[in-house]
């Protein structure tokens, strides 16, 4: 998709240095990574540097790396412990806070991620950076930079609990007047924690506990699929041609 | 003398010029708009979320109920993302079946916005024509996916089905007879792509009716002539797409600049405003709705010519076919697992963008290797246009805060998630 020239990662990397924690370039795609403390320093130079020129931010989006990897049902121990549907499982969504998996697979909870699209190189650009408290995670606001963060960061606000430092107007956007929690954490229940509605007899909307019970019917499966584990299959062509004697068509 | 104060006021939720479910909280100065607040979310229903605890396949039919006027083209960003993270490719055949339906899909959204946006601002002859033409176009997307609006047609791999070879015909009744049934069916004698050829060759000149009773119109030009200016710059700094951008005169167009399906392929313009008006997004919007007929002509060509299959042969994500399955163990085995469990997509995350009849529509998926995504981001092109609103409405009069609505075509399916 991305019509990035070749050297897109390369500039980056050479223009920023140090400052990058991470430079990835998979499926055409640039992703950087930053720390919070140089966020708005790098997103500022992208937008006014001539050779990258990333004038619009396209999206921006919060992230919960809760749980990141875990799945529900371990298939390998499947067999002997007899049928079971993964339907007890506990993957991101389906556990609460105090069932949360510990031994995460990443440091760090939150991040904020941007896509940045130059018009002028017709370039589009990842941006990461992970939010340092997991308790309470705050990100400079890019607000000044691109003025169409405004919304997406009080949305990331809103369902992810990341503070914007900076925003003017950091207020819920999606949720209820009210609400309480940030849905779309992995530690918060799909099925939500209030019901609500209304009562005729004290003639208002009222919020009650939520009564259903959550129901999986597939649950989440983690599988090795060796077709795109494109370094084994490197490793064994490698193997083969370096191995003597065997041409390949044994 | 009492002192005068701003008047607060609320237009909507309940409004019929606040397309759909929009709040909006006016500070007035008489008349004029002071400050414009949009409270939003009152559509939420969290796609996001229901994605996150569902196999990959099964949340394509969220994408249709999130525009709900231009359906297939939010399954195609979601179902282009998976395919880059499963790096596979549909078969060409199906790339142009995508492609014209996105343009099908375009000319709904179009005539759809046109409609309404004229019934907002008093021209309420146009809704029952574009209506007419639209009729026909939710005819193609039955006949291809049973369903009106939310076909769930694309998949990853390809498309659903192959293009009916027999276009579906209006039976008798009491109010279709005779002559009318007879004109109802006139295009609906042979092929599906018949059928939609036709439709494109005489669009233009229903285009044309609609610009006659708009693009010179008095009333017309004094309701959006002036109202709404963005200029290049700053629809950039808001993250304007699609129309909005090009109305302001900025040439981009992902179908063009980052062409994906089989855009590369075919031949169009993309027309661009000057004045960054209401005026000028309409008028860059019609000429869309040319172009996109001669797009669909393009592509109607191509798919007559060139049969073929629609769908990858690749049972480790796309399932087989009912005869094999019955016919032979391996593909049992496929379609089961595929049915209970889906497909585990390979770790990673991607960003997906189509362009949209609105603006640019991206799913922003991430994958931890599991059979359902970790997370999916849509960006909604009317997002960012609502997001605007206040910029764009300061200094207005009230009647033109509707007018502004229209002309940034907004749905809540998309903006509220």
């Amino acid at each position: 998709m991305n019509q990035a020239l070749p050297s897109q990662a390369e500039l980056i990397a050479d223009y920023f240095g140090e400052r990058l924690s991470s430079i990835t370039d998979s499926l055409g795609q640039v992703t950087i990574e930053v720390s919070v403390s140089d966020w708005q320093d790098v997103a500022r130079e992208l937008r006014d540097n001539e050779q990258f020129a990333y004038q619009q931010l396209i999206d921006l989006c919060g992230v919960d790396y809760l749980g990141y990897g875990s799945a529900e049902w371990e298939t390998e121990a499947a067999t002997q412990a007899g049928f079971s549907r993964g339907v007890d499982g506990l993957g991101p969504g389906r556990f609460s806070w105090s069932e949360r998996p510990e031994a995460g697979a990443i440091e760090q909870r939150f991040a904020v991620v941007i896509h940045l699209l130059s018009v002028q190189h017709n370039r589009r650009l990842r941006m990461r950076c992970f939010a340092p408290d997991d308790g309470l995670p705050i990100v400079p606001s890019l607000v000044d930079v691109w003025n169409s963060a405004n919304w997406y960061e009080r949305e990331a606000f809103d369902l992810f609990g990341i503070i914007f430092e900076g925003h003017p107007d950091l207020r819920r956007l999606l949720t209820d007047y009210g609400f309480v929690g940030h849905p779309f954490r992995k530690d918060f229940p799909l099925i939500g924690n209030v019901t609500v509605r209304y009562d005729t007899d004290k003639g208002r909307v009222v919020y009650e506990p939520v009564e259903i019970e959550p129901r999986v019917l597939v649950p989440r499966v983690v599988r090795e699929d060796s077709r795109y584990n494109t370094d084994d299959v490197d490793k064994a062509a490698e193997a083969r041609a370096a191995s003597p004697g065997n041409d390949g068509n044994d | 003398m009492a002192e005068i104060r701003n008047y607060t006021m609320n237009l909507g939720p309940q409004h019929p010029a606040a397309h759909g479910v929009l709040r909006l909280v006016l500070e007035m100065d008489g008349e004029t708009v002071v400050r414009a607040d949009p409270h939003v979310g009152l559509l939420h229903r969290g796609t996001e979320k229901l994605a996150e605890s569902k196999p990959f396949n099964q949340s394509i039919g969220y994408m249709d109920r999130l525009d709900y006027v231009s359906m297939m083209c939010n399954e195609h960003a979601y179902v282009r993302a998976i395919e880059q993270l499963l790096g596979i490719e549909p078969p060409v055949r199906a790339q142009f079946i995508r492609t014209l339906f996105d343009e099908i899909t375009r000319i709904l959204n179009h005539l759809m916005w046109i409609g309404s946006n004229g019934l907002d601002l008093g021209a309420m002859t146009l809704f029952l024509y574009a209506f007419r033409e639209r009729e026909l176009l939710v005819d193609c997307y039955e006949a291809v996916s049973g369903a009106r609006m939310h076909a769930t047609y694309y998949r990853p791999g390809g498309v659903y089905r192959d293009l009916p070879e027999q276009m579906p015909k209006h039976k008798e009744s009491r109010w279709t007879k005779d002559k009318d049934l007879k004109r109802a069916n006139e295009w609906r004698e042979g092929s599906m792509l018949d059928f939609i050829e036709a439709f494109a060759k005489d669009f233009p000149s229903k285009v044309d009716e609609y610009e006659t009773l708009l693009t010179d119109n008095r009333i017309w030009k004094q309701r959006t002539v002036g109202i709404g200016v963005v200029s290049p710059e700053r629809a950039l700094q808001m993250g304007f797409s699609g129309p909005m951008l090009r109305g302001s005169g900025i040439a981009w167009d992902v179908r063009k600049k980052q062409p994906y399906a089989m855009y590369r392929e075919v031949d169009f313009d993309i027309p661009i405003g000057k004045n960054g008006d209401s005026y000028d997004r309409y008028l860059v919007r019609v000429e869309e709705m040319r172009q996109s007929a001669h797009i669909i002509r393009q592509c109607v060509d191509w798919l007559r010519a060139n049969p073929g299959h629609v769908m990858l042969k690749n049972f480790k994500v796309i399932p087989p076919s009912r005869e094999e399955m019955k016919d032979d163990m391996e593909a049992l085995i496929h379609h089961f697992k595929l049915f209970t469990e889906g497909y585990c997509v390979p770790a990673g995350e991607t960003y997906a963008a189509v362009e949209h009849p609105k603006g640019e529509f991206g799913c922003y998926l991430v994958s931890d290797g599991a059979n359902k995504p970790f997370r999916v981001h849509l960006r909604a092109p009317g997002f960012a246009h609502l997001s605007s609103m206040h910029e764009m409405a300061k200094g207005h009069m009230l009647a033109d805060v509707v007018a502004i609505i229209g002309t940034q075509d907004i749905v809540f399916g998309e903006i509220d998630r």
